[in-house]
């Protein structure tokens, strides 16, 4: 059965750390880091990257339209 | 699970979601999570698809998206606090072939602005109405506004809202959902990927709905305002699912078109 595999890509720089990614994704892939960037926010990172399934969930709900995602079929 | 490399993932021919072309490369003001950043975005999205974005003008308001002109790469004016869907009316007349649509805040639009957007509803503009309702003055630090509900705290309103000094939360939307010159009016959100695809929906539909010429669309969109409310963006989206959508219900008031003038000179004849 084809499978989904999914990647995302944060711009670390202008994210500002909000968290509305990380509930809105539905496999838990996205944390917020521990460390802050220039701006002092705790930016979205992938946690469990081999869980994303690359629906654009966090992408979609993101205010500051940091997000891209990727999806592959293998 | 070894088999892709993340790296096999992130390349361009896989690229299924990233940032609208309209959207600039400007940073954002807006607080962390605001529903700004997410309705901005979504404007973006319809320009995008329907390929319009040198025919297409916003009016921005006075109040935090005062400087939406910066975020999206389209025509823009700035109006005088509340007066957008005049400037908006103007623009439309002038040069009918545009989208022209308001973007306008519950103080701007509920408050200083309310008689310009009664007026511009029930003359039916061919205009889109982008209205934020974060029931707070988001830009002048959290005063009460004409949407706050009871027993809200703002600024203005320390002990939380009361009737007896405030009056009551204003249902804008329904009443102009009642004006004849209104095509479509509904009312929706941004805080989950679902809202986001059905608000989405809503502004493509009032922006097509300018091609029809059938009078005003109006698009709600029920949002947070995390500085305000004094809550992190994700508890403020929990506290709007629990209490703003009670007394501001999601969904469609008006799905038609402007009633007909023959309707109306029935009275003289
Ligand atoms: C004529 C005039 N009166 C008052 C103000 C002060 N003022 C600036 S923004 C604002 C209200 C903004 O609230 P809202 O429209 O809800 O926008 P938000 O910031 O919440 O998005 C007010 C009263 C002003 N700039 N001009
Ligand atoms: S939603 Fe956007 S701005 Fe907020 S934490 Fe996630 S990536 Fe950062
Ligand atoms: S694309 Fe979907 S699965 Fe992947 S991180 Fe975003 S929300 Fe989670
Ligand atoms: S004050 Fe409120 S409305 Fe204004 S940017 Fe901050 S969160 Fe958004
Ligand atoms: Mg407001």
């Amino acid at each position: 059965m084809a499978k989904v595999r999914g990647a995302i890509v944060v711009d670390q720089e202008r994210c500002k750390g909000c968290g509305i990614c990380v509930v809105a994704c539905p496999t838990g892939v996205i944390q917020l880091a521990k460390q802050v960037n220039g701006k002092g926010y705790n930016y979205a990172v992938m946690d469990k990257p081999e869980a994303c399934i690359g629906c654009a969930n966090c992408g979609q709900v993101c205010p500051d339209s940091v997000i891209s995602v990727y999806r592959v079929k293998i | 699970m070894a088999d892709i490399d993340i790296k096999d993932i992130i390349k361009e021919e896989n690229l299924i979601y990233t940032k609208p072309k309209v959207i600039t490369d400007t940073v954002m003001h807006y607080c962390p999570g605001c529903s700004h950043g997410v309705a901005h975005k979504l404007v973006a999205e319809v320009i995008d698809d329907m390929d319009i974005q040198d025919k297409t003008i916003g009016i921005s308001p006075v109040g935090c998206s005062v400087l939406a002109y910066n975020y999206l790469d389209i025509d823009w004016q700035q109006a005088a606090h509340g007066r957008a869907p005049a400037l908006a009316t103007a623009a439309k007349r002038l040069m009918p072939n545009h989208y022209v649509f308001t973007y306008q805040g519950d103080g701007d639009l509920a408050s200083i602005g309310a008689a310009e957007i009664l007026h511009a509803c029930n003359r039916g503009e061919n205009i889109t109405v982008i209205f934020i309702n974060n029931a707070i003055y988001g830009m002048t630090g959290g005063q009460m506004a004409p949407t706050t509900l009871v027993g809200m705290k703002t600024a203005t309103s320390p002990y939380g809202r009361s009737t007896e000094l405030n009056g009551y939360p204003l249902k804008i939307t329904e009443l102009i959902a009642q004006l004849p010159g209104v095509a479509y009016v509904t009312r929706q959100s941004v805080h989950t990927p679902a809202a986001v695809r059905k608000t989405k929906k809503a502004i493509r539909k009032g922006f097509e709905n300018q091609d029809k010429k059938i009078g005003t669309s109006f698009i709600e969109i029920v949002s947070t305002c995390s500085s305000g409310w004094k809550l992190s963006p994700v508890k403020s989206n929990e506290w709007m699912e629990e209490h703003m959508f009670k007394f501001y219900p999601l969904g469609d008031l008006k799905d038609s078109e402007k009633e007909s003038e023959e309707s109306y000179k029935k009275y003289i004849e």
